[in-house]
């Protein structure tokens, strides 16, 4: 990459730095983005195909992967609406407490994965302020999938906000106004001419929201009760197995986590691009 | 359908966009509403359109379409057109949904069989002439014809009036010329009322019936074009119409004195400003015996109909602005620098406070 | 002004259902936390907080998020500059690598560390024959944390440089500036409140990151013990109120995230407001 920067520093660029902004981005990429996933390769080049299927599909992970994607699923959807619900409110309704709730949003980014979840562990805890409750009408949270849904809701909920609430803020008065001069009632605007413009930020929104429920550790492990089969979840599984000292195994599970995170994350990005293009012309 | 406004006010927070107001605007006919900027012009078509609301007052305002009270009526069952100014076309629809949208939106009982839906969007397409592009999406299309597909959508809905916020504001001079003529012609063969809104005087008197004029939030005069150009009702209005001239200076015994400048006049004596159309500025070699006013061409721009030539002049605060026909300017032989007499043919006064205009004719040739 | 969903009904009740969720689900927790952590009085929380083994943990965790700062800062402004004032091929290429710490599984993210800088891995071995430990020992959270932390800056930079292009360069180098000057006089004091907030961002996530540190960590009390893997060992020792105390602390630097961010944002708004 060197010989490209050299190539055209000095020449047609009026700005300076090329040079030396390319060669420190790519040397921090190269060092510390893409050499370490070698590294993962390596560990992984040691197992035959043979091994590697027999680990990455034997009981106790596949159920992990069932638990981690049914409630990392189930936590994106409930976000999705909670999350629209939410950048709704903040972008089309002034009301008393407005910035406060506005600044609530990012509590779940700025809170330690780890307090996060003590903290939901002990409130939804038979003892807690509202497990206490729940369980007296009969619904268990911690220690169950429920817990685990939660804890992943939690620390994704920004990412459905933060996608939608610039756009909403983006949409001009006249979007609505048009449509109520047509004769739209609110439930039909807002289906019609509404949504339709929401749909690539929450989409994404709901992606990223369900991209980093796959891969949460520290929210989760101290409200999941961790049993095998039924709550343990494949981040869970990884560190297991690390602390097993069985490093083969651990490798070729994260293969997996990291090969579909890197593919939903690429498959957002194009979806997502595609969407702009057909909103912002494209002159056929 | 005629629209009636009576004690029509609003104020937004503290500041009064609108002073009450009463307008009548018969069946059939194409109203300009047309001010500067802050005017309140805007505000009065978002109004009557129902996208804002009148004050409450102690003697409520009231708004009719024809004998209906629509005072109280939400902005979706007024049965309005509205044309926006950046036309809010569905960015996410097609040309043909974005036509089709208000009658696929109509309650089950009222709205029309696909069929008819389909028949009625492409008839208003090929009103628009824009049949071939019914399955584009607005991005893909010009100002000009996203303009067209805002006025097929808002028609589609057969509107008992139809509003225009700032219709031609964001097109090329050109598109705007020819848009401005189809509009009439549209207005004309189909018979609706409609209200629009401009800044542009000359597109609010070419296109109009009757033009409103406004300044702060107040009619300053409603007339057809012909007659508020040549009896304009304040020096408001003069001045908006068009390009003016100032001429101040003092009366005594006839003669209005400027500096070297002097100029007979018939009005008693007392401090005096006059307003002059750059028309009514004739431009001689000499002085008359009615008016000696010496000045110097700065510059001159032979573009258009007319030649446009700016004078300067020791006893002018501000340059005037002169037309002079082609061959007049060949005549002349006009040139920068050159030292010329203005003779003026027409003048116009207003009094502060005085409603009634006082416009004469100067006795020169 | 009247737009869909003003009508007063559907207002209050979406404000009222909004308000309420986010006050179960996130303000509760918050102030679970501080209910907790002094639950038992101030004493405890700060007999506590002054423990020999918290104070190491504060300190580690200081120290780390002092040298992942500046690393985060020039890598950031470096690849901002370098995809919003050029273009070149694999341009986008770059602007995507750079969210890959965000898909990443931090867990996954300690591990990949682990098995290249371990004992066992390729560098890790190498290093080891000269005695070199980075893995285990605070490079190697220093490491992790680098890796998790890397996108900030440059993520809170690249739309804002976009959005304001390169003409106020240009002219500074078309009038003699060099490339140092150009970048100190020009564009830091545009960039500045958003580098000030992705240094927030990156410090916030830098103290509190927990699943990829406690990979490579080994946590080792009193030596290789962050705040949140020492909170994790409390709470496991069923010493809540100590990994609550530990957990107060946290949420306050959060606390202080989320003061700045709104500072700042106002600080825009109001900015906005008289251009």
């Amino acid at each position: 990459m060197s010989h490209f920067a050299l190539r055209h520093s000095g020449s047609a660029r009026v700005l300076p730095g090329f040079g030396l902004s390319m060669g420190i981005s790519v040397l921090f990429i190269s060092l510390v983005l893409l050499l370490p996933i070698t590294g993962l390769f390596g560990q992984l080049a040691g197992l035959s195909l043979a091994e590697y299927w027999a680990i990455i599909t034997e009981g106790r992970v596949v159920a992990s992967y069932m638990v981690t994607i049914g409630a990392a699923a189930v936590a994106a959807l409930v976000n999705a609406v909670f999350g629209l619900l939410l950048a709704w409110v903040l972008v089309r309704y002034d009301f008393p407490g407005k910035r406060l709730l506005d600044a609530l949003m990012d509590l779940p980014f700025a809170l330690p994965t780890a307090v996060a979840g003590i903290t939901l562990a002990t409130l939804y805890s038979g003892s807690g302020w509202m497990g206490g409750w729940l369980e007296a009408i009969g619904f268990n949270v911690a220690y169950t999938w429920v817990g685990i849904a939660l804890a992943m809701a939690f620390t994704s909920i920004p990412f459905v906000v933060r996608t939608v609430q610039p756009v909403l803020e983006d949409m001009p008065a006249e979007v609505d106004e048009a449509a109520m001069t047509l004769g739209a009632t609110d439930g039909v605007g807002f289906r019609r001419v509404i949504m339709p413009h929401l749909w690539p930020a929450l989409v994404t929104g709901t992606g990223l929201a369900f991209v980093r429920s796959l891969g949460e550790f520290g929210a989760i492990i101290f409200i999941a009760g961790n049993m095998p089969y039924e709550t343990e979840i494949t981040a869970l599984m990884i560190f297991v197995k690390l602390q097993e000292y069985d490093y083969a195994g651990a490798s070729a599970i994260a293969s997996v986590v990291l090969f579909v995170s890197l593919a939903l994350l690429l498959a957002i990005n194009i979806w997502q691009g595609r969407f702009v293009r057909r909103l912002h012309g494209g002159n056929a | 359908m005629s629209i009636r406004l009576h004690n029509i006010a609003k104020h937004f927070g503290g500041t009064r966009a609108l002073e009450p107001i009463d307008l009548d605007i018969h069946e059939g006919e194409l109203v300009g509403l047309l001010g500067p900027s802050g005017s309140g012009k805007t505000t009065l078509l978002r109004i009557i359109a129902g996208l804002e609301t009148a004050d409450r007052t102690p003697t409520p305002g009231k708004i009719l379409f024809g004998d209906r009270d629509v005072s109280h009526i939400h902005v979706r069952d007024r049965r309005i057109g509205f044309v926006f100014q950046n036309y809010a076309l569905f960015r996410h629809m097609s040309v043909y949904d974005n036509v089709a949208f208000g009658l696929t939106v109509m309650p089950r009982g009222q709205r029309p069989s696909r069929q008819d839906i389909r028949a009625k969007v492409y008839r208003l397409l090929e009103m628009v002439k824009l049949e071939a592009f019914a399955n584009r999406y607005p991005a893909q299309l010009s100002g000009g014809q996203q303009q067209r597909v805002s006025l097929a959508r808002a028609l589609a809905v057969e509107p008992d009036v139809l509003l225009l916020d700032e219709p031609f504001g964001a097109l090329d001079a050109k598109v705007r010329q020819d848009l401005r003529r189809w509009l009439r012609h549209l207005h004309d063969e189909l018979n609706f009322t409609s209200v629009f809104v401009t800044h542009d005087q000359e597109e609010a008197l070419e296109l109009s019936d009757r033009v409103v004029v406004m300044s702060n939030g107040r009619i300053e005069q409603i007339d057809t074009p012909e007659t508020l150009y040549r009896a304009p009702q304040n020096r408001f209005v003069f001045e908006f119409l068009g390009d003016v001239n100032h001429l101040e200076g003092k009366v005594q015994n006839g003669t209005l004195t400027c500096g070297d400048a002097h100029v007979a006049v018939d009005l008693p004596d007392g401090d005096e400003e006059l307003l002059l159309r750059p028309h009514e500025i004739r431009l001689a070699e000499q002085p008359s015996a009615d008016s000696h006013l010496p000045v110097t061409i700065t510059a001159i721009s032979p573009v258009g109909a007319e030649v446009r030539v700016e004078l300067e002049a020791d006893w002018l605060a501000r340059p005037w602005l002169a037309t002079v026909r082609h061959a007049d300017f060949n005549r002349l032989a006009l040139k920068r620098g050159q030292r010329l007499y203005a003779h003026p043919r027409h003048w116009h006064r207003f009094k502060e406070d005085v409603a009634v205009p006082d416009t004469s004719p100067v006795g020169v040739t | 002004m009247q737009r869909i969903g003003d009508a007063p009904l559907v207002r209050r009740l979406l404000i009222a259902t909004a308000v309420g969720l986010s006050g179960l689900f996130l303000l509760l927790p918050l102030v679970a936390i501080f209910a907790q952590a002094f639950s038992q009085g101030v004493g405890v929380f700060w007999t506590n907080v002054s423990d020999v083994y918290t104070l190491h943990a504060i300190g580690l965790t200081l120290v780390i998020a002092l040298l992942t700062i500046p690393v985060c800062l020039v890598f950031g402004v470096a690849l901002a500059w370098l995809v919003t004032r050029f273009s070149f091929p694999g341009r986008r290429l770059l602007q995507t690598l750079i969210d890959i710490p965000f898909a990443v599984s931090p867990v996954v993210a300690g591990l990949v560390y682990l098995l290249l800088y371990g004992r066992n891995g390729w560098i890790g071995g190498w290093l080891d024959s000269y005695d070199i430990q980075l893995m285990f020992a605070w490079p190697g959270i220093l490491m992790v944390t680098i890796f998790v932390t890397c996108p900030f800056v440059a993520r809170e930079l690249i739309p804002l440089m976009q959005a304001q292009g390169s003409r106020e360069e240009e002219a500074a180098v078309v009038l003699g500036a060099s490339g140092w000057t150009t970048f100190r006089r020009v564009t830091l004091p545009n960039i500045r409140w958003a580098l000030l907030y992705g240094i927030i961002l990156t410090n916030a996530r830098a103290v509190g990151e927990f699943g990829a540190v406690s990979v490579v960590s080994g946590a080792i009390r009193g030596q290789t013990n962050t705040l949140p893997l020492h909170l994790e060992q409390l709470y496991q020792d069923y010493n809540a109120v100590g990994a609550f105390a530990c957990a107060a602390l946290l949420a306050f630097i959060a606390l202080l995230t989320l003061a700045a961010k709104a500072g700042l944002e106002w600080r825009a708004a109001r900015r906005e407001a008289f251009s």
